[in-house]
Protein backbone atom coordinates (compact mmCIF):
# COMPACT_ATOMS: atom_id res chain seq x y z
CA UNK A 1 0.00 0.00 0.00
CA UNK A 2 1.09 3.24 -1.15
CA UNK A 3 1.37 6.04 1.64
CA UNK A 4 1.66 9.88 0.99
CA UNK A 5 1.71 12.76 3.44
CA UNK A 6 0.78 16.30 2.44
CA UNK A 7 1.92 19.10 4.28
CA UNK A 8 1.80 17.55 7.16
CA UNK A 9 2.29 19.55 10.75
CA UNK A 10 2.23 18.71 14.09
CA UNK A 11 3.10 21.09 17.33
CA UNK A 12 3.60 19.65 20.77
CA UNK A 13 3.38 22.83 22.77
CA UNK A 14 5.52 25.56 21.03
CA UNK A 15 8.08 22.30 19.78
CA UNK A 16 7.55 22.23 16.08
CA UNK A 17 7.50 17.99 15.67
CA UNK A 18 6.34 17.89 12.12
CA UNK A 19 6.77 21.00 10.07
CA UNK A 20 5.62 21.03 6.10
CA UNK A 21 6.23 16.95 5.91
CA UNK A 22 5.57 15.96 2.68
CA UNK A 23 6.67 12.21 1.23
CA UNK A 24 5.54 9.97 -0.60
CA UNK A 25 5.78 6.15 0.12
CA UNK A 26 5.91 3.30 -2.78
CA UNK A 27 4.17 0.37 -2.59
CA UNK A 28 6.25 -2.26 -1.42
CA UNK A 29 8.92 0.34 -0.56
CA UNK A 30 11.86 -0.05 2.61
CA UNK A 31 12.00 3.48 3.73
CA UNK A 32 14.10 4.72 6.56
CA UNK A 33 13.66 7.85 8.43
CA UNK A 34 16.53 8.80 9.48
CA UNK A 35 17.42 11.73 12.18
CA UNK A 36 18.98 12.91 15.32
CA UNK A 37 16.83 12.62 18.23
CA UNK A 38 13.53 15.14 18.13
CA UNK A 39 14.16 15.38 14.21
CA UNK A 40 10.21 13.95 14.07
CA UNK A 41 11.26 10.93 12.76
CA UNK A 42 9.08 9.29 15.51
CA UNK A 43 6.63 11.80 15.49
CA UNK A 44 5.59 11.32 11.76
CA UNK A 45 5.71 7.15 12.24
CA UNK A 46 3.27 7.26 14.69
CA UNK A 47 1.05 9.94 12.11
CA UNK A 48 1.26 7.28 9.99
CA UNK A 49 0.05 4.67 12.31
CA UNK A 50 -2.67 6.44 13.73
CA UNK A 51 -1.49 6.90 17.18
CA UNK A 52 -0.92 10.75 16.73
CA UNK A 53 -2.61 13.16 15.35
CA UNK A 54 -1.85 16.25 13.02
CA UNK A 55 -2.54 19.67 13.51
CA UNK A 56 -3.07 20.32 9.88
CA UNK A 57 -1.92 18.64 6.55
CA UNK A 58 -3.01 15.06 5.00
CA UNK A 59 -2.48 11.32 5.27
CA UNK A 60 -3.47 9.48 2.24
CA UNK A 61 -3.52 5.21 2.44
CA UNK A 62 -3.41 4.14 -1.63
CA UNK A 63 -4.74 7.63 -2.23
CA UNK A 64 -7.79 7.88 0.61
CA UNK A 65 -7.51 10.24 3.01
CA UNK A 66 -6.98 8.54 6.38
CA UNK A 67 -7.58 11.44 8.32
CA UNK A 68 -10.91 9.63 10.28
CA UNK A 69 -9.17 6.24 10.58
CA UNK A 70 -8.20 5.02 14.29
CA UNK A 71 -5.20 3.28 14.83
CA UNK A 72 -6.86 -0.10 14.97
CA UNK A 73 -8.88 0.37 11.56
CA UNK A 74 -5.70 1.11 9.71
CA UNK A 75 -3.90 -2.52 8.77
CA UNK A 76 -0.36 -1.04 10.39
CA UNK A 77 1.82 -3.26 11.91
CA UNK A 78 3.61 -1.32 14.59
CA UNK A 79 6.72 -2.38 16.40
CA UNK A 80 8.20 0.03 19.57
CA UNK A 81 11.62 0.76 20.00
CA UNK A 82 11.10 -1.12 23.24
CA UNK A 83 8.68 -4.21 22.32
CA UNK A 84 5.37 -3.55 24.18
CA UNK A 85 4.86 -7.14 24.16
CA UNK A 86 1.61 -8.29 26.70
CA UNK A 87 3.56 -9.14 29.54
CA UNK A 88 0.92 -11.63 31.35
CA UNK A 89 0.89 -13.32 27.95
CA UNK A 90 3.24 -16.33 26.51
CA UNK A 91 4.80 -15.64 23.37
CA UNK A 92 2.41 -17.82 21.50
CA UNK A 93 -0.83 -15.16 23.34
CA UNK A 94 1.40 -12.81 22.31
CA UNK A 95 1.33 -13.11 18.60
CA UNK A 96 -2.16 -14.69 18.68
CA UNK A 97 -3.62 -11.65 20.09
CA UNK A 98 -4.51 -9.64 16.85
CA UNK A 99 -6.19 -12.46 15.64
CA UNK A 100 -8.10 -13.22 18.91
CA UNK A 101 -9.05 -9.53 19.06
CA UNK A 102 -10.96 -9.76 15.17
CA UNK A 103 -15.06 -9.62 15.31
CA UNK A 104 -15.98 -13.23 15.60
CA UNK A 105 -17.41 -12.92 12.02
CA UNK A 106 -13.82 -12.78 10.68
CA UNK A 107 -11.59 -14.01 13.28
CA UNK A 108 -10.13 -17.48 12.35
CA UNK A 109 -11.21 -20.68 14.19
CA UNK A 110 -8.46 -21.90 16.60
CA UNK A 111 -6.62 -24.33 14.16
CA UNK A 112 -6.39 -22.00 11.92
CA UNK A 113 -4.30 -19.32 14.71
CA UNK A 114 -3.07 -22.33 16.29
CA UNK A 115 -1.24 -22.51 12.48
CA UNK A 116 -0.60 -19.15 11.53
CA UNK A 117 1.34 -18.61 14.53
CA UNK A 118 3.35 -21.37 14.50
CA UNK A 119 4.09 -20.43 10.75
CA UNK A 120 4.93 -16.81 11.91
CA UNK A 121 7.21 -18.40 14.95
CA UNK A 122 8.65 -20.46 12.18
CA UNK A 123 9.30 -17.21 10.45
CA UNK A 124 11.28 -15.25 12.88
CA UNK A 125 13.02 -18.67 13.87
CA UNK A 126 11.85 -19.13 17.49
CA UNK A 127 9.34 -21.99 17.66
CA UNK A 128 10.36 -23.23 20.49
CA UNK A 129 9.69 -20.15 22.53
CA UNK A 130 6.26 -20.35 22.06
CA UNK A 131 4.90 -21.50 25.87
CA UNK A 132 7.47 -18.73 27.60
CA UNK A 133 6.64 -15.32 28.52
CA UNK A 134 8.27 -11.94 27.42
CA UNK A 135 10.47 -11.62 30.45
CA UNK A 136 11.92 -14.64 30.07
CA UNK A 137 13.28 -13.79 26.28
CA UNK A 138 16.68 -11.76 25.38
CA UNK A 139 16.45 -8.45 23.71
CA UNK A 140 16.94 -9.79 20.17
CA UNK A 141 14.43 -12.61 21.00
CA UNK A 142 11.58 -9.88 21.86
CA UNK A 143 12.30 -7.97 19.23
CA UNK A 144 11.84 -10.95 16.66
CA UNK A 145 8.66 -11.73 18.85
CA UNK A 146 7.36 -7.83 18.36
CA UNK A 147 7.70 -8.17 14.91
CA UNK A 148 5.34 -11.58 14.63
CA UNK A 149 2.76 -9.77 16.79
CA UNK A 150 2.73 -7.29 14.48
CA UNK A 151 2.47 -9.72 11.03
CA UNK A 152 -0.06 -11.83 12.42
CA UNK A 153 -2.45 -9.67 11.33
CA UNK A 154 -1.61 -9.11 7.91
CA UNK A 155 -0.71 -5.52 7.91
CA UNK A 156 -0.29 -3.49 5.11
CA UNK A 157 2.18 -1.10 5.98
CA UNK A 158 4.92 -2.36 8.81
CA UNK A 159 6.17 0.26 10.90
CA UNK A 160 9.36 0.26 13.06
CA UNK A 161 10.33 2.33 15.65
CA UNK A 162 13.68 2.28 16.08
CA UNK A 163 13.94 -1.43 15.70
CA UNK A 164 16.81 -2.36 16.81
CA UNK A 165 18.29 0.85 19.14
CA UNK A 166 18.69 -1.12 22.06
CA UNK A 167 20.31 -4.36 20.73
CA UNK A 168 24.10 -5.11 20.76
CA UNK A 169 25.63 -4.59 18.06
CA UNK A 170 26.64 -8.15 17.16
CA UNK A 171 22.35 -9.04 17.33
CA UNK A 172 21.42 -6.15 15.70
CA UNK A 173 23.81 -6.49 12.47
CA UNK A 174 21.64 -10.42 12.14
CA UNK A 175 18.28 -8.54 12.73
CA UNK A 176 19.24 -5.79 10.07
CA UNK A 177 20.34 -8.52 7.18
CA UNK A 178 17.04 -10.32 8.34
CA UNK A 179 14.63 -7.80 7.69
CA UNK A 180 15.99 -6.90 4.49
CA UNK A 181 15.74 -10.53 3.54
CA UNK A 182 12.46 -10.67 5.24
CA UNK A 183 11.41 -7.64 3.13
CA UNK A 184 12.66 -8.59 -0.17
CA UNK A 185 10.59 -11.94 0.15
CA UNK A 186 7.42 -10.39 1.21
CA UNK A 187 7.34 -7.05 -0.44
CA UNK A 188 5.40 -5.34 2.84
CA UNK A 189 5.61 -1.72 2.60
CA UNK A 190 8.51 -0.70 5.60
CA UNK A 191 8.99 2.36 6.85
CA UNK A 192 11.50 2.55 10.07
CA UNK A 193 12.90 5.08 12.01
CA UNK A 194 16.89 5.11 13.00
CA UNK A 195 19.18 6.97 14.09
CA UNK A 196 21.77 4.93 12.91
CA UNK A 197 23.36 6.00 9.42
CA UNK A 198 24.70 2.66 8.63
CA UNK A 199 21.65 1.12 9.56
CA UNK A 200 19.45 3.00 7.31
CA UNK A 201 22.53 2.84 4.40
CA UNK A 202 22.55 -0.96 4.41
CA UNK A 203 18.85 -1.73 4.67
CA UNK A 204 17.13 0.76 3.00
CA UNK A 205 15.38 1.17 -0.72
CA UNK A 206 15.43 4.86 0.06
CA UNK A 207 16.30 7.37 3.14
CA UNK A 208 14.06 10.49 4.30
CA UNK A 209 16.79 12.58 6.36
CA UNK A 210 14.91 14.76 8.49
CA UNK A 211 15.73 17.47 10.74
CA UNK A 212 14.29 19.74 13.23
CA UNK A 213 10.97 18.50 11.98
CA UNK A 214 11.65 19.05 8.55
CA UNK A 215 12.70 16.74 6.06
CA UNK A 216 16.05 17.39 4.62
CA UNK A 217 16.73 14.76 1.59
CA UNK A 218 14.92 12.22 0.26
CA UNK A 219 16.44 9.68 -2.06
CA UNK A 220 18.56 6.08 -2.35
CA UNK A 221 21.51 5.39 -0.14
CA UNK A 222 23.88 6.22 -2.50
CA UNK A 223 22.33 9.10 -3.68
CA UNK A 224 22.08 10.89 -0.09
CA UNK A 225 25.40 10.03 0.89
CA UNK A 226 27.17 10.95 -2.51
CA UNK A 227 25.60 14.33 -3.45
CA UNK A 228 24.21 15.55 -0.07
CA UNK A 229 21.63 18.53 -0.86
CA UNK A 230 23.36 20.52 2.64
CA UNK A 231 25.71 20.56 5.30
CA UNK A 232 23.72 18.40 7.92
CA UNK A 233 22.87 15.78 5.87
CA UNK A 234 26.42 15.28 4.53
CA UNK A 235 27.36 15.49 8.00
CA UNK A 236 25.02 12.52 9.35
CA UNK A 237 25.52 10.35 7.55
CA UNK A 238 28.89 9.76 8.27
CA UNK A 239 32.43 11.20 9.29
CA UNK A 240 33.38 14.49 7.48
CA UNK A 241 36.29 16.90 7.75
CA UNK A 242 35.05 20.51 8.03
CA UNK A 243 37.17 23.50 6.90
CA UNK A 244 36.93 27.45 6.24
CA UNK A 245 39.00 28.21 2.74
CA UNK A 246 39.29 30.46 -0.12
CA UNK A 247 37.78 28.47 -3.33
CA UNK A 248 39.98 29.32 -6.75
CA UNK A 249 39.77 27.61 -10.24
CA UNK A 250 40.76 23.87 -8.99
CA UNK A 251 42.19 24.70 -5.86
CA UNK A 252 41.30 25.28 -2.15
CA UNK A 253 43.12 27.91 -0.12
CA UNK A 254 42.70 27.00 3.23
CA UNK A 255 45.07 29.14 5.60
CA UNK A 256 48.32 29.34 4.26
CA UNK A 257 48.40 25.95 2.12
CA UNK A 258 46.71 25.21 -1.23
CA UNK A 259 45.22 22.51 -2.10
CA UNK A 260 44.57 21.21 -5.39
CA UNK A 261 40.75 20.15 -6.32
CA UNK A 262 40.33 18.12 -8.85
CA UNK A 263 37.13 19.04 -11.14
CA UNK A 264 36.78 22.62 -9.40
CA UNK A 265 35.32 25.16 -10.98
CA UNK A 266 34.45 28.65 -9.72
CA UNK A 267 33.10 31.61 -11.34
CA UNK A 268 35.20 33.83 -9.10
CA UNK A 269 37.62 33.39 -5.98
CA UNK A 270 35.29 33.31 -2.74
CA UNK A 271 35.28 32.24 0.73
CA UNK A 272 33.58 28.91 1.07
CA UNK A 273 33.29 25.94 3.82
CA UNK A 274 34.92 22.91 2.56
CA UNK A 275 33.91 19.19 3.49
CA UNK A 276 35.59 16.16 3.28
CA UNK A 277 35.42 13.02 3.79
CA UNK A 278 37.92 10.74 5.60
CA UNK A 279 38.64 8.36 2.86
CA UNK A 280 38.85 11.63 0.36
CA UNK A 281 42.66 12.07 1.60
CA UNK A 282 45.67 11.37 0.17
CA UNK A 283 48.32 10.37 2.65
CA UNK A 284 51.85 10.39 1.14
CA UNK A 285 55.52 10.47 2.61
CA UNK A 286 56.58 12.44 -0.02
CA UNK A 287 56.66 16.49 -0.50
CA UNK A 288 54.50 17.96 -2.23
CA UNK A 289 53.46 21.72 -2.48
CA UNK A 290 49.79 20.98 -2.77
CA UNK A 291 49.41 19.41 0.37
CA UNK A 292 48.92 19.65 4.03
CA UNK A 293 52.26 18.81 6.47
CA UNK A 294 50.66 17.24 9.41
CA UNK A 295 51.95 15.39 12.05
CA UNK A 296 50.23 11.80 12.70
CA UNK A 297 48.71 11.95 16.29
CA UNK A 298 46.69 8.55 16.48
CA UNK A 299 46.98 5.47 13.96
CA UNK A 300 44.11 2.49 14.36
CA UNK A 301 44.84 -0.52 12.08
CA UNK A 302 41.80 -2.61 13.94
CA UNK A 303 38.99 -3.13 11.15
CA UNK A 304 38.89 -3.46 7.69
CA UNK A 305 39.92 0.74 7.06
CA UNK A 306 42.69 2.08 9.10
CA UNK A 307 41.55 5.23 11.06
CA UNK A 308 44.52 8.16 11.49
CA UNK A 309 44.32 10.92 13.42
CA UNK A 310 46.33 13.93 12.24
CA UNK A 311 47.43 17.23 13.25
CA UNK A 312 48.89 20.17 10.40
CA UNK A 313 51.02 22.88 10.79
CA UNK A 314 48.71 25.06 11.46
CA UNK A 315 47.39 23.51 14.51
CA UNK A 316 43.65 22.16 12.43
CA UNK A 317 42.76 18.37 13.04
CA UNK A 318 42.09 15.89 10.26
CA UNK A 319 40.28 12.51 10.30
CA UNK A 320 41.76 10.20 7.68
CA UNK A 321 40.84 7.16 6.68
CA UNK A 322 43.25 4.34 4.25
CA UNK A 323 43.00 1.13 3.17
CA UNK A 324 45.19 -1.36 4.51
CA UNK A 325 47.21 -1.87 2.08
CA UNK A 326 47.60 2.01 1.80
CA UNK A 327 48.99 1.50 5.28
CA UNK A 328 51.28 -1.02 4.54
CA UNK A 329 53.11 0.72 1.50
CA UNK A 330 52.90 4.02 4.10
CA UNK A 331 54.54 2.46 7.36
CA UNK A 332 53.16 4.86 8.91
CA UNK A 333 53.53 5.24 12.80
CA UNK A 334 52.46 8.00 15.46
CA UNK A 335 54.37 11.35 15.74
CA UNK A 336 55.87 10.87 11.77
CA UNK A 337 55.07 13.63 9.82
CA UNK A 338 53.07 13.19 6.38
CA UNK A 339 51.67 15.10 3.27
CA UNK A 340 47.71 15.02 3.00
CA UNK A 341 46.61 16.47 -0.29
CA UNK A 342 42.59 15.83 -1.56
CA UNK A 343 41.44 13.30 -3.67
CA UNK A 344 37.93 14.44 -3.98
CA UNK A 345 35.67 17.20 -2.07
CA UNK A 346 32.39 15.64 -0.99
CA UNK A 347 30.52 19.36 -0.66
CA UNK A 348 30.83 22.86 -0.39
CA UNK A 349 29.15 25.76 0.40
CA UNK A 350 29.74 29.29 -0.36
CA UNK A 351 29.91 31.70 2.42
CA UNK A 352 29.32 35.46 2.20
CA UNK A 353 32.96 37.45 2.20
CA UNK A 354 32.89 39.52 5.66
CA UNK A 355 36.34 40.98 5.39
CA UNK B 1 -3.58 -15.61 75.31
CA UNK B 2 -6.83 -15.26 73.37
CA UNK B 3 -6.89 -19.19 73.16
CA UNK B 4 -5.74 -19.92 77.02
CA UNK B 5 -8.69 -18.16 78.29
CA UNK B 6 -11.06 -19.25 75.52
CA UNK B 7 -9.81 -23.13 76.62
CA UNK B 8 -10.77 -22.26 80.44
CA UNK B 9 -14.36 -22.15 79.35
CA UNK B 10 -14.84 -25.95 77.64
CA UNK B 11 -16.27 -26.79 74.25
CA UNK B 12 -19.88 -26.94 74.75
CA UNK B 13 -19.67 -23.33 76.17
CA UNK B 14 -17.61 -22.20 73.54
CA UNK B 15 -20.04 -23.16 70.49
CA UNK B 16 -22.98 -22.01 72.44
CA UNK B 17 -21.48 -18.14 72.77
CA UNK B 18 -20.42 -18.21 69.00
CA UNK B 19 -23.94 -19.68 67.60
CA UNK B 20 -25.59 -17.75 69.94
CA UNK B 21 -27.83 -15.69 67.99
CA UNK B 22 -26.38 -11.95 68.61
CA UNK B 23 -23.01 -13.31 67.91
CA UNK B 24 -24.15 -14.96 64.49
CA UNK B 25 -25.87 -11.89 63.22
CA UNK B 26 -22.41 -9.55 64.57
CA UNK B 27 -20.30 -11.78 62.68
CA UNK B 28 -22.73 -11.92 59.16
CA UNK B 29 -23.33 -7.66 60.04
CA UNK B 30 -19.14 -7.10 60.17
CA UNK B 31 -18.19 -9.71 57.42
CA UNK B 32 -20.91 -8.63 55.23
CA UNK B 33 -20.25 -4.75 55.35
CA UNK B 34 -16.75 -5.31 55.35
CA UNK B 35 -16.85 -7.74 52.08
CA UNK B 36 -19.42 -5.17 50.34
CA UNK B 37 -17.38 -1.60 51.05
CA UNK B 38 -14.08 -4.05 49.61
CA UNK B 39 -16.05 -4.55 46.32
CA UNK B 40 -17.07 -1.12 46.14
CA UNK B 41 -13.70 -0.07 47.02
CA UNK B 42 -12.40 -2.26 44.24
CA UNK B 43 -14.36 -0.66 41.70
CA UNK B 44 -13.33 3.31 42.41
CA UNK B 45 -9.96 2.43 43.74
CA UNK B 46 -8.96 1.07 40.01
CA UNK B 47 -10.96 4.46 39.10
CA UNK B 48 -9.23 6.67 41.04
CA UNK B 49 -5.86 5.24 40.51
CA UNK B 50 -6.10 5.40 36.96
CA UNK B 51 -7.39 9.06 37.14
CA UNK B 52 -4.56 9.85 39.12
CA UNK B 53 -1.40 7.93 37.23
CA UNK B 54 -3.17 8.53 33.51
CA UNK B 55 -4.69 12.14 33.88
CA UNK B 56 -2.56 15.47 35.15
CA UNK B 57 -5.73 18.11 36.11
CA UNK B 58 -5.18 21.58 38.03
CA UNK B 59 -5.21 20.06 41.98
CA UNK B 60 -3.63 16.79 41.11
CA UNK B 61 -1.39 16.56 44.07
CA UNK B 62 -4.21 17.41 46.51
CA UNK B 63 -6.30 14.74 45.63
CA UNK B 64 -3.26 12.59 45.26
CA UNK B 65 -2.55 13.52 49.14
CA UNK B 66 -6.31 13.26 49.95
CA UNK B 67 -6.53 9.69 49.20
CA UNK B 68 -4.74 9.10 52.41
CA UNK B 69 -6.55 11.30 54.07
CA UNK B 70 -8.74 8.39 55.96
CA UNK B 71 -5.33 7.15 57.26
CA UNK B 72 -4.53 10.20 59.51
CA UNK B 73 -7.72 10.96 60.40
CA UNK B 74 -7.95 9.49 63.96
CA UNK B 75 -11.05 7.26 63.31
CA UNK B 76 -13.63 8.25 65.80
CA UNK B 77 -13.62 11.73 64.57
CA UNK B 78 -14.40 9.90 60.70
CA UNK B 79 -17.13 8.29 62.36
CA UNK B 80 -18.50 11.25 63.89
CA UNK B 81 -18.06 13.07 60.43
CA UNK B 82 -19.49 10.49 58.45
CA UNK B 83 -22.33 9.93 60.96
CA UNK B 84 -23.11 14.16 61.10
CA UNK B 85 -23.32 13.96 57.55
CA UNK B 86 -25.44 10.84 56.93
CA UNK B 87 -28.10 11.33 59.89
CA UNK B 88 -31.53 12.47 58.34
CA UNK B 89 -31.02 15.59 58.83
CA UNK B 90 -27.45 15.52 57.74
CA UNK B 91 -25.86 17.24 54.91
CA UNK B 92 -26.08 14.19 52.63
CA UNK B 93 -28.64 12.37 54.51
CA UNK B 94 -31.54 14.33 53.88
CA UNK B 95 -31.37 13.94 50.35
CA UNK B 96 -31.12 10.31 51.07
CA UNK B 97 -33.67 10.66 53.18
CA UNK B 98 -35.84 12.19 50.50
CA UNK B 99 -35.32 8.98 48.12
CA UNK B 100 -36.31 7.33 50.85
CA UNK B 101 -32.67 5.94 52.00
CA UNK B 102 -31.67 5.81 55.71
CA UNK B 103 -28.16 6.15 55.93
CA UNK B 104 -26.80 6.56 59.29
CA UNK B 105 -27.98 3.86 61.70
CA UNK B 106 -28.26 1.13 59.04
CA UNK B 107 -26.09 -1.66 57.58
CA UNK B 108 -25.57 0.66 54.52
CA UNK B 109 -24.27 3.15 56.93
CA UNK B 110 -21.63 0.74 58.20
CA UNK B 111 -21.12 -0.04 54.78
CA UNK B 112 -20.12 3.96 53.93
CA UNK B 113 -17.46 4.27 56.83
CA UNK B 114 -15.96 1.59 55.88
CA UNK B 115 -15.86 2.07 52.33
CA UNK B 116 -14.34 5.80 53.31
CA UNK B 117 -11.69 3.96 56.14
CA UNK B 118 -10.37 0.64 52.78
CA UNK B 119 -10.37 3.31 49.71
CA UNK B 120 -6.46 4.56 50.30
CA UNK B 121 -5.57 0.50 50.91
CA UNK B 122 -6.86 -0.18 47.35
CA UNK B 123 -5.44 3.18 45.84
CA UNK B 124 -1.85 2.83 47.29
CA UNK B 125 -1.77 -0.28 45.75
CA UNK B 126 -2.98 -0.08 42.29
CA UNK B 127 -1.25 3.38 41.58
CA UNK B 128 2.50 1.71 41.76
CA UNK B 129 1.06 -0.95 38.92
CA UNK B 130 -0.42 1.13 37.05
CA UNK B 131 2.52 3.45 37.02
CA UNK B 132 4.41 0.26 35.70
CA UNK B 133 2.60 -0.62 33.02
CA UNK B 134 3.73 1.24 29.58
CA UNK B 135 1.22 3.37 27.66
CA UNK B 136 2.78 1.45 24.89
CA UNK B 137 1.10 -1.43 25.18
CA UNK B 138 -2.08 0.19 25.06
CA UNK B 139 -1.22 1.60 21.58
CA UNK B 140 0.28 -1.88 20.77
CA UNK B 141 -2.92 -3.30 21.17
CA UNK B 142 -4.65 -1.09 19.42
CA UNK B 143 -2.70 -1.29 16.26
CA UNK B 144 -3.36 -4.65 16.34
CA UNK B 145 -7.00 -4.19 15.78
CA UNK B 146 -8.26 -4.54 19.77
CA UNK B 147 -11.27 -1.68 20.61
CA UNK B 148 -10.96 -0.20 23.94
CA UNK B 149 -12.91 -2.41 25.85
CA UNK B 150 -10.79 -5.50 24.21
CA UNK B 151 -7.54 -3.34 25.61
CA UNK B 152 -8.66 -2.80 28.87
CA UNK B 153 -10.09 -6.37 29.56
CA UNK B 154 -7.25 -8.49 28.09
CA UNK B 155 -4.05 -6.06 28.98
CA UNK B 156 -4.69 -3.62 31.39
CA UNK B 157 -6.97 -6.27 33.78
CA UNK B 158 -4.60 -9.35 33.91
CA UNK B 159 -1.80 -7.20 34.54
CA UNK B 160 -3.54 -5.06 37.50
CA UNK B 161 -5.85 -8.10 39.02
CA UNK B 162 -3.26 -9.00 41.87
CA UNK B 163 -2.86 -5.57 42.96
CA UNK B 164 -6.64 -4.70 42.96
CA UNK B 165 -6.91 -8.29 44.97
CA UNK B 166 -4.17 -7.17 47.31
CA UNK B 167 -5.50 -3.89 47.87
CA UNK B 168 -8.89 -4.94 48.19
CA UNK B 169 -7.63 -8.08 50.86
CA UNK B 170 -6.48 -4.94 52.86
CA UNK B 171 -9.26 -2.92 52.21
CA UNK B 172 -11.58 -6.24 53.30
CA UNK B 173 -9.38 -7.50 56.12
CA UNK B 174 -9.20 -3.35 57.73
CA UNK B 175 -13.11 -3.51 57.72
CA UNK B 176 -13.61 -6.78 59.74
CA UNK B 177 -11.41 -4.91 62.46
CA UNK B 178 -12.47 -1.50 62.58
CA UNK B 179 -13.64 0.05 65.32
CA UNK B 180 -13.76 3.69 65.65
CA UNK B 181 -15.77 5.11 62.60
CA UNK B 182 -18.24 2.23 62.81
CA UNK B 183 -19.62 2.40 66.35
CA UNK B 184 -20.97 6.24 65.66
CA UNK B 185 -22.72 5.80 62.26
CA UNK B 186 -23.78 2.33 63.69
CA UNK B 187 -26.11 3.11 65.91
CA UNK B 188 -25.58 -0.35 67.75
CA UNK B 189 -28.60 -2.38 67.70
CA UNK B 190 -28.09 -5.40 68.81
CA UNK B 191 -29.15 -8.07 65.62
CA UNK B 192 -29.18 -5.44 63.54
CA UNK B 193 -26.36 -2.52 63.65
CA UNK B 194 -24.04 -4.34 66.25
CA UNK B 195 -20.58 -5.05 64.77
CA UNK B 196 -18.75 -8.00 65.89
CA UNK B 197 -15.43 -6.01 67.66
CA UNK B 198 -18.58 -4.09 69.47
CA UNK B 199 -19.92 -7.29 71.01
CA UNK B 200 -16.46 -7.96 72.22
CA UNK B 201 -16.42 -4.46 73.93
CA UNK B 202 -19.26 -5.15 75.25
CA UNK B 203 -18.67 -8.33 76.50
CA UNK B 204 -15.41 -7.07 78.07
CA UNK B 205 -17.41 -4.09 80.19
CA UNK B 206 -19.72 -7.22 81.30
CA UNK B 207 -16.60 -8.61 82.65
CA UNK B 208 -17.50 -12.13 80.48
CA UNK B 209 -13.67 -12.20 79.67
CA UNK B 210 -13.98 -15.89 78.16
CA UNK B 211 -17.17 -14.62 75.97
CA UNK B 212 -15.40 -12.03 74.78
CA UNK B 213 -12.24 -14.30 73.72
CA UNK B 214 -14.62 -16.97 71.88
CA UNK B 215 -16.09 -14.32 69.67
CA UNK B 216 -12.23 -13.25 69.16
CA UNK B 217 -11.68 -16.66 68.33
CA UNK B 218 -14.35 -17.03 66.00
CA UNK B 219 -13.24 -13.72 63.78
CA UNK B 220 -9.81 -15.05 64.13
CA UNK B 221 -10.72 -18.10 62.31
CA UNK B 222 -12.62 -17.00 60.00
CA UNK B 223 -10.56 -14.04 59.25
CA UNK B 224 -7.33 -16.12 58.68
CA UNK B 225 -9.25 -18.18 56.23
CA UNK B 226 -10.60 -15.63 53.95
CA UNK B 227 -7.23 -14.32 53.73
CA UNK B 228 -5.36 -17.26 53.26
CA UNK B 229 -7.96 -18.03 50.39
CA UNK B 230 -7.16 -14.07 49.35
CA UNK B 231 -3.55 -14.89 48.92
CA UNK B 232 -3.82 -18.21 47.54
CA UNK B 233 -5.73 -16.48 44.70
CA UNK B 234 -3.30 -13.93 44.40
CA UNK B 235 -0.55 -16.17 43.79
CA UNK B 236 -2.89 -18.17 40.97
CA UNK B 237 -3.28 -14.79 38.84
CA UNK B 238 0.04 -13.61 39.37
CA UNK B 239 2.54 -16.22 38.87
CA UNK B 240 2.72 -15.65 35.15
CA UNK B 241 3.11 -11.89 35.24
CA UNK B 242 6.93 -12.33 35.63
CA UNK B 243 9.12 -9.80 36.94
CA UNK B 244 9.49 -6.90 34.30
Amino acid sequence: MGIELKNVYKKFGDFKALDDVSLKVDDGELLALLGPSGSGKTTLLRVVAGLDFFDEGQVLFSGRDAQNQKARERGVGFVFQHYALFRHMTVFDNIAFGLNVQPRKTRPSRQEIRAKVMELLKLVQLEWLAERYPWQLSGGQRQRIALARALAVRPKVLLLDEPFGSLDAQVRKELRAWLRRFHDEFHITTIFVTHDQEEALEVADRIVVMNKGRIEQAGTPEDVYHNPVNAFVLSFLGNVNFFHCRLEEGKAVIGNTTLEVPGLSVDKPQPAKLYVRPNQFKVSRVFSKAAFKAVVEYVNPAGTIVKINLKTESGERIYVEITQEELKQLKIRKQEKVYVSLKDVSYSEYVKDNS
Amino acid sequence: MIFFKTASMGFPDFVHVITAPRTLAAYRLSFGTAFVSACINAVFGVIVAWVLVRYSFPGKRIVDALVDFPLALPTAVAGIALTELYTPTGWVGQYLQAAGIKGAFTPFGITIALTFIGLPFVVRTIQPVLEDIDPQIEEAAASLGANRWQTLTKVIFPVIVPAVLTGVTLAFARGIGEYGSVIFIAGNMPMKTEIAPLLIMTKLEQYDYTGATAIAIGMLVISFLLLAAANFFQWLTSRNLGKA
